[in-house]
C-alpha cells in the first residue's frame, strides 16, 4: 500500500503540496539567486580589483603609460570598482558583456560561437555517461554478490582512478593514429557551407564524449547500484512483490524511482566535473569551445573574456544544481513532507 | 534489467576480497611514497640531463622505459614526478584539513547564524572547481605549482567543513558529551578532547578521497600547462609533451598516465579499505 500511495502522490500532488512545494522552490531559488551574486562578486574582486590595474596586467610589463592609460580609459577602470561592477551585472543581465581586447570582437558573439560545441560536449557526454552508468548498475545490482557484480565494481573502481585526459590521449592514439577511424582534434563546423556539417561536427565530438563519459559512468555506476541495492531491501518492494506485480512493474515503477535521489544528487554534483572536465578534454582533441577560449584568453591576458567565461562556467555549475533540487521534489515525494 | 527486481538481496562480497583490496591500495601508495622519498636521494639518470643523441630510445638495459623527445630518461622523470604529486596532495589536503575542520567545528559549536554562514559559505565554494579557480589565479599570477595547490586546497576547504560538522553534531549529542557537560568542561575543551578523536577517522578516510582527487586536479593543472612549469618533471606535463610525440612514440604516453591511475587507485582502495576498518557497518550494507 505504501509503495502504491507514495507513487500516487509523486504523480499528482494535492493542493497543499502543490503550495509547500512551491514555497520551497521559491526557498531555493532565492538561495540560487544569492549564490549568483556572490559568485559574480568574487569573479569580479578577483580578476578586476586584485590585480590593481587590469590594464597593465593585460599589456604586461613591456607596455608604454600611454597604452596602459589609453586601454585604462577604453576599459573604464577610472571610475570605482561598484560602479564597474553594477555595469558588469547590467550587461551580464542584457548580454552586452564587452569587447575582447585580443579577437576585437563582442565576447557575447565569442562565447555563443564556442558555446555551440560545448554544449553539445557536454549534452552528449551526459547522455551517454546515464546509458553506461545505469546499464552498469542495474546489470551489477541484478548480480549482487557474484561474478558479474565483481566485475563492474572492480572496472569501475579502475574507470574512478583514470584522468579522462588521459584516456583521452589513449583513445586519439587507438581510433585516429592507428585506426584512422577518426580525426586526432579539431572541429570542421556545423554549417555545410563551412565544409562541416551535423554529422561531421557530431563525428568530431565523439572520441571527447567518450572520454569524458566513461570516466563519469565508472562513478555513477556504483552510486546506481548501491542505491537499486538499498531500495531493493525496502518493506515495500517485497510487499509490491507480494502482490504479484512483474519484476518489470517493480523495477520501473518503484525501485528506480526511489533510487533516483541519491543517483541525482551525484549527478547533479558530476556536472560540475563534467563541465571542467569538457574544458581539458576541449584542449586535448583542440575543439574550439569554451574551454579553448578561456585558456587562449590567459595566453592573450584577455581577462575581461576570463571574467565572464569563468563567470558562465560558474553560473552554469550553480544552477544545474537548483535545477537537481527542484526534480528531487518531484521524484520523491517524502521530501515534500520533510521540507514543508 | 528488469530481474533486477526479482532478486533478494544476498550476502555482501566476503570481506577476504575486502582485505586483498586494501592490502593492494596500501602497497601502491606505499610503493609511490617511498620512490618520491628515493628520488632525494637516487635516480637511474639525472632527471634534468638533456641527451638529445639518445632521444625517444626504446626501453633498454640502460633505459629501462626508454627516453622522451629531449633524451631525458623516462623512470627518471617519473620517479622525480611523484615527488609534485605527493606534495600537492598532501599541502592541499593539509590546506583543506585546516581551514575546513576550523570552520566545520565552529559552526558545530556555535550554530545560529554562524553555522548558516558557513555552511552558505560551503555551497557557494562548490560553484568553484578547482579548474575554475586555477583559471582564475593563472590569469592573474601566473601558471605554477602554487597557482595549482592553492586552486585544490581551497576546493576541499568546503569539503571538510561539511563533513566536520555533521559528524560534529552527531558526535556532540552522544551521552558522553552531555556528561563532559555535566562536569562542566568548556565548549572548546570538549571539541578538543571528545568530538575531534571521534571524528578523526572520517577525517582521515576523506582526505585519501580527497588526496586522490589532488592527484587528479594536479595533473590535469600540469598537462594543460596551469600548474608545475619545465624544467620540474610532473606526470601532467610529461603526457602533455607525449601527446606531441603521439605518432613517433605512443607509449610515452603510457607510463605517465599508469602512474596517475595507479596512484589514485591506491588511496580510493585504502580509503575503501580504511571504511571497512572504522566502520565496519558500512561495510556490511554495501
Amino acid at each position: 500500500m505504501r509503495a502504491q500511495g507514495l507513487a500516487a502522490g509523486g504523480l499528482t500532488p494535492t493542493r497543499t503540496e502543490g503550495s509547500t512545494i512551491g514555497f520551497f522552490l521559491f526557498k531555493r531559488f532565492a538561495s540560487l539567486v544569492l549564490t549568483l551574486l556572490a559568485a559574480s562578486a568574487v569573479v569580479f574582486t578577483v580578476l578586476d580589483v586584485l590585480p590593481g590595474n587590469a590594464a597593465e596586467v593585460m599589456l604586461g610589463q613591456s607596455a608604454t603609460p600611454e597604452s596602459v592609460a589609453a586601454l585604462s580609459a577604453k576599459l573604464g577602470l577610472d571610475r570605482p570598482a561598484i560602479v564597474r561592477y553594477g555595469d558588469w551585472m547590467k550587461g551580464l543581465a542584457t548580454g552586452e558583456l564587452g569587447t575582447s581586447i585580443a579577437y576585437d570582437t563582442p565576447i557575447a558573439q565569442l562565447v555563443g560561437e564556442r558555446l555551440a560545441v560545448t554544449v553539445p560536449l557536454a549534452l552528449m557526454a551526459m547522455a551517454l555517461t546515464t546509458a553506461l552508468a545505469f546499464s552498469l548498475g542495474l546489470f551489477a545490482a541484478a548480480r549482487h554478490g557474484r561474478a558479474g557484480d565483481v566485475g563492474v565494481m572492480t572496472v569501475s573502481q579502475l574507470g574512478i582512478a583514470v584522468p579522462n585526459f588521459w584516456f583521452a590521449i589513449l583513445l586519439i592514439w587507438l581510433f585516429a593514429v592507428k585506426l584512422r577511424w577518426f580525426s586526432a582534434g579539431g572541429f570542421p563546423g556545423w554549417s555545410a557551407e563551412d565544409g562541416g556539417g551535423i554529422w561531421p561536427g557530431l563525428r568530431a565530438l565523439v572520441l571527447p564524449a567518450i572520454a569524458l563519459a566513461v570516466v563519469q559512468s565508472a562513478i555513477l555506476a556504483r552510486i546506481v547500484r548501491s542505491a537499486v541495492l538499498d531500495v531493493l531491501r525496502e518493506d515495500f518492494v517485497r510487499t509490491a512483490r507480494a502482490k504479484g506485480q512483474s519484476p518489470r512493474g517493480v523495477l520501473w515503477g518503484h525501485v528506480l524511482r526511489n533510487a533516483m535521489v541519491p543517483v541525482l544528487t551525484v549527478m547533479g554534483l558530476q556536472f560540475a566535473n563534467l563541465l571542467t572536465g569538457t574544458v581539458v578534454i576541449e584542449n586535448v582533441f583542440s575543439l574550439p569551445g569554451l574551454g579553448r577560449l578561456v585558456f587562449q584568453a590567459i595566453a592573450n591576458r584577455d581577462l575581461v573574456v576570463v571574467r565572464n567565461v569563468v563567470m558562465l562556467l560558474a553560473a552554469s555549475v550553480v544552477v544545474i544544481n537548483f535545477v537537481v533540487d527542484a526534480l528531487y521534489v518531484v521524484i520523491d515525494v517524502r521530501l515534500r513532507a520533510k521540507r514543508a | 534489467m528488469s530481474d533486477v527486481a526479482a532478486i533478494a538481496p544476498v550476502a555482501p562480497r566476503p570481506s577476504r576480497w575486502r582485505r586483498a583490496n586494501f592490502a593492494i591500495g596500501a602497497v601502491l601508495v606505499a610503493s609511490v611514497a617511498a620512490l618520491a622519498l628515493l628520488s632525494f636521494v637516487w635516480t637511474p639518470w639525472p632527471a634534468a640531463e638533456l641527451d638529445i643523441p639518445h632521444k625517444l630510445q626504446p626501453p633498454s638495459t640502460s633505459h629501462w622505459l626508454g627516453t622522451d623527445s629531449l633524451g631525458r630518461d623516462i623512470v627518471s622523470l617519473l620517479i622525480v614526478g611523484s615527488r609534485v604529486s605527493i606534495a600537492v596532495g598532501l599541502i592541499a589536503v593539509g590546506i583543506g584539513i585546516a581551514f575546513g575542520v576550523a570552520l566545520g567545528l565552529l559552526a558545530a559549536v556555535k550554530r545560529g547564524w554562524i553555522e548558516e554562514v558557513v555552511m552558505r559559505l560551503a555551497d557557494f565554494t562548490f560553484a568553484f572547481p578547482a579548474l575554475l579557480s586555477a583559471i582564475m589565479l593563472t590569469a592573474i599570477y601566473g601558471p605554477g605549482l602554487v597557482t595549482s595547490i592553492v586552486a585544490i586546497g581551497i576546493f576541499n576547504v568546503p569539503v571538510f567543513a561539511r563533513i566536520t560538522r555533521a559528524s560534529a553534531l552527531v558526535v556532540r549529542s552522544r551521552e558522553y558529551v552531555t556528561a563532559a557537560r555535566a562536569l562542566g568542561k568548556s565548549e572548546w575543551r570538549i571539541t578538543v578532547e571528545h568530538v575531534l578523536p571521534n571524528i578523526a577517522a572520517i577525517l582521515i578516510v576523506q582526505a585519501t578521497i580527497q588526496f586522490a582527487l589532488a592527484i587528479l586536479a594536479e595533473a590535469a593543472l600540469s598537462y594543460l600547462g596551469l600548474g608545475t612549469q619545465p624544467p620540474t618533471p610532473s606526470w601532467g606535463r610529461m603526457l602533455n609533451e607525449a601527446q606531441q610525440q603521439l605518432f613517433q612514440a605512443p607509449q610515452l604516453a603510457v607510463y605517465p598516465g599508469l602512474a596517475i591511475a595507479l596512484t589514485v587507485l591506491g588511496l580510493n582502495l585504502l580509503g575503501d579499505g580504511l571504511r571497512d576498518i572504522f566502520d565496519p557497518r558500512l561495510a556490511r550494507q554495501r
